[in-house]
């Protein structure tokens, strides 16, 4: 028996005459993404993507990878008939055997894209159900809340057959919004931002800032553990890890301590910034959220926002912690942000930060600090590693 | 780069020969124990002879030891199969407040289930009074259980006089001591020290992690946690992880003959060390002067131990730190001794072993001096 996938696109189909340039781009993503399932041949007809398995391979774990690829919106394991009915009735029954003997109640549903095909949906509905009532008499029909819904698509190349659709990733191929570069801290939120941008189709790089001997190894490690975590949904991601101790002991030593961690994210922002800009990222994104901490204020931002030189969008800005923490669980990023290792963002806390900081009175407090010295030394000391 | 090992305590370079030996019965004597057949006789007399050898280091007779997966296991066994198999003498479980987390959590779980526990805290010397731990025993005492050597200050607990004292006052009273950090370190024999249970493991002595051994008087009813085949005479069944504790057996043996050459070279290193902590700004030891040569607990005031810790890290230096990290809790042994939030914020513990040289201590210190410049507080 000959299975498949079936991929439904989405947002896409609401695209106009570059839909074609977004169907391309997620195959590619596919295709990459089952590199080591197997060998699959992807094609594309009426809204729908085929990936076809050319070997023996594991198909629960081609779906398991492709329902986290951003632009499908729902996809569906089949087995694949010749367009003949009475070939499709007996594949039906024999495909489905294990779910219909268990299920108490089913329905049938039919889409018929090729309109040559006789019969017409209704009577495939009609008749395939009176077939499977035969195979397994002890089901019942149930046509608003079956247990078994076994769906029969009529296309162009073959007959499907399948259950129920799952869901998706929904979302944009990542990629063919642009890039960006995400500032992944290692905590809950950053790993989120990155996810909800990527869904938007952006591809990401992420830089991190250490902060050797304040913070530890295993901080970078988590950090990378974390880029593993992302990148079934966004991807390959180039994380740079910039050593920012430096900064941040010459912002403790000559400025004053209230302005030290508004001082220190616009540093950050900065460096960033340029990295991004070397890397062909057009905006920054933060897993920022109004008012969560000092620096989240929204003077605070006003001059975080103003050491930036690309757009920062930041997606988590308006959510609660909690809702930060459902999706941060559902991507598995939830886990490893907990590990308690401290970030440098938590190095030199200042006891009082000042969360109404105006923009010249910031620039006035960090007027000692040797900008440029600083910046390019950072920019220089970044390494970068690729993950997934 | 060098690198200095400092963190004995956390666990030790496994022996050489007892590596080769383990690696020896992985490839050779592979049998099964309890085989009828040749293999499992040969793999019988490994077991047989690792059982005597660590029989001899604890002072005990061979039947005395059973082999567990380490110290938490032989603590859980020590504790929970004695706390079951004796419900009957009494309801009541005595203990100290700085227990390592293997033999307090199972006591906190036992209370959680109806047991009362007391708990001393030690002393501001950093000692357990142990006349305070044994004047709690009364008729309704099931188990006493203090450990040898505090894993985090090194002090030392006067165990034989525990038992003295508490088997006065209930002769049915149970003693067991956590003899982890003790074992191979300190000069003592479970029989003279009376205890009832007594817990060591293989890889705080040069021997690999994942075995350990329980000490058990034949007197001493302890239920058995896990239930199967008969091995350890049904008080720890399951296939015997021979090559472990064939090392086990080795590396016990040796730390047994090079005893007293090991400890003058420790107190050397000891030695050395408390006067080059005399020497250093703002440092100050925690661990009291009649600790065991290996551990040195002290704190660099006003530099957050975990940054000093990956400074001396990256310079190849390994020690570890008194308090998790900022976003962990404060070393709960070193709060029960009564050491200021300060001084456990900024502790170290440096523990050597036998590989350790003088001038480990030198580069240790000289290092300690670079941070303090380099470190910005």
């Amino acid at each position: 028996m000959k299975e498949l996938v079936l991929l439904k696109c989405g947002e896409l189909t609401l695209k106009g005459l570059n839909r074609g340039a977004f169907e391309d781009a997620l195959m590619k993503n596919a295709r990459r993404r089952l590199k080591d399932v197997g060998k699959f041949k992807f094609y594309k007809a009426q809204s729908t993507i085929y990936a076809e398995p050319l070997e023996d391979c594991d198909l629960d774990e081609a779906v398991a990878r492709l329902s986290k690829v951003f632009g499908f919106s729902a996809l569906s394991r089949a087995a694949v008939a010749v367009k003949d009915f009475d070939a499709i009735k007996e594949l039906s029954a024999e495909y489905l055997k294990d779910s219909l003997s268990l299920a108490k109640t089913f329905k049938v549903a039919a889409k018929r894209s090729d309109k040559t095909f006789t019969p017409a949906s209704p009577e495939i509905c009609a008749e395939l159900g009176h077939f499977l009532l035969q195979k397994f008499p002890h089901l019942a029909v149930d046509v608003h809340s079956p247990e078994v819904t076994v769906i029969v698509e009529i296309r162009d190349y073959a007959a499907y057959i399948h259950r129920e659709q799952t869901p998706g990733a929904g979302g944009l191929p990542v990629g063919m919004s642009g890039s960006a570069a995400l500032l992944l801290s290692g905590g809950i939120d950053s790993p989120v931002a990155g996810y909800m941008m990527a869904k938007r189709g952006l591809s990401l790089i992420a830089v991190h800032f250490a902060s050797p001997p304040y913070t530890s190894e295993r901080a970078e490690l988590k950090v990378k553990a974390l880029c593993e975590k992302m990148s079934p949904y966004c991807g390959r991601i180039k994380l740079f890890t910039v050593q920012f101790s430096e900064i941040q002991q010459r912002i403790k030593e000559l400025c004053p301590e209230d302005y030290f961690t508004i001082i220190m994210r616009r540093y950050m922002m900065e460096i960033a910034s340029k990295i991004a800009a070397e890397n062909h990222c057009g905006a920054l994104v933060t897993g920022e959220s109004v008012a969560q901490v000092a620096s989240q204020t929204l003077m605070a931002l006003a001059c975080t926002d103003a050491a930036a030189s690309l757009p920062v969008l930041r997606p988590v800005i308006g959510m609660d912690k909690e809702e930060i923490i459902t999706i941060a669980r559902k991507i598995d990023t939830f886990d490893t942000s907990i590990l308690p290792y401290d970030d440098c963002c938590m190095v030199f806390t200042p006891r009082r930060p000042k969360t109404k900081p105006r923009l010249h009175e910031v620039i006035k407090a960090e007027s000692a600090l040797s900008h440029d010295d600083l910046i390019h030394h950072a920019i220089h000391g970044a390494v970068s590693v690729v993950i997934g | 780069m060098r690198e200095i090992y400092l963190d004995n305590c956390a666990t030790t370079r496994v022996d050489k020969d007892a590596a080769e030996l383990a690696a020896y019965v992985m490839q050779t004597v592979y049998g099964n124990p309890s085989s009828l057949h040749k293999k499992g006789i040969e793999a019988e007399a490994i077991l047989t002879e690792a059982r005597r050898r660590i029989a001899i280091a604890l002072g005990c007779a061979p039947d005395n030891v059973y082999f567990t997966s380490g110290g938490t296991e032989s603590n859980n066994l020590a504790i929970f199969g004695a706390a079951s198999a004796n419900k009957r003498t009494g309801n009541t479980i005595i203990t100290t407040a700085w227990e390592h987390s293997s033999a307090l959590n199972p006591v906190r779980e036992l209370e959680s289930r109806g047991f009362v526990v007391k708990a001393v805290s030690p002393e501001p010397s950093g000692h357990i009074d142990i006349d305070k731990l044994a004047a709690l025993t009364d008729g309704d005492t099931v188990l006493v259980s203090c450990m040898m050597v505090n894993s985090e200050l090194g002090s030392v607990a006067d165990i034989e006089r525990l038992v003295k004292l508490v088997k006065l006052r209930n002769s049915k009273t149970l003693v067991h001591c956590d003899a982890v950090q003790g074992f191979g370190k300190l000069s003592f024999s479970a029989e003279r020290l009376g205890v009832d249970m007594l817990s060591v493991s293989g890889h705080k002595t040069y021997a690999p992690k994942g075995v350990g051994a329980l000490y058990m008087k034949k007197t001493a009813r302890v239920a058995p946690l896990f239930f199967g085949g008969g091995q350890e005479k049904l008080i720890r069944p399951g296939t015997e992880a021979l090559p472990l504790i064939a090392a086990f057996g080795l590396a016990a043996e040796a730390a047994r003959n090079n005893f007293s050459a090991n400890l003058a070279h420790l107190t050397a290193l000891f030695k050395h060390f408390v006067k080059n902590v005399a020497l250093t700004e703002n440092l100050c030891m925690n661990s009291p002067p009649d600790s065991t040569p290996y551990i040195c607990n002290a704190s660099l005031l006003g530099f957050r131990s975990e940054t000093v810790l990956h400074y001396l890290a990256a310079k190849g230096i390994y020690v570890s730190s008194g308090s998790a990290c900022g976003k962990g809790k404060p070393s709960y042994m070193l709060k029960a001794a009564g050491v200021s939030r300060a001084r456990i914020d900024s502790a170290l513990r440096i523990s050597f072993s036998k590989h350790n040289t003088i001038d480990d201590v030198d580069a240790f210190f000289l290092a300690l001096s670079q941070a303090q410049k380099e470190i910005v507080v």
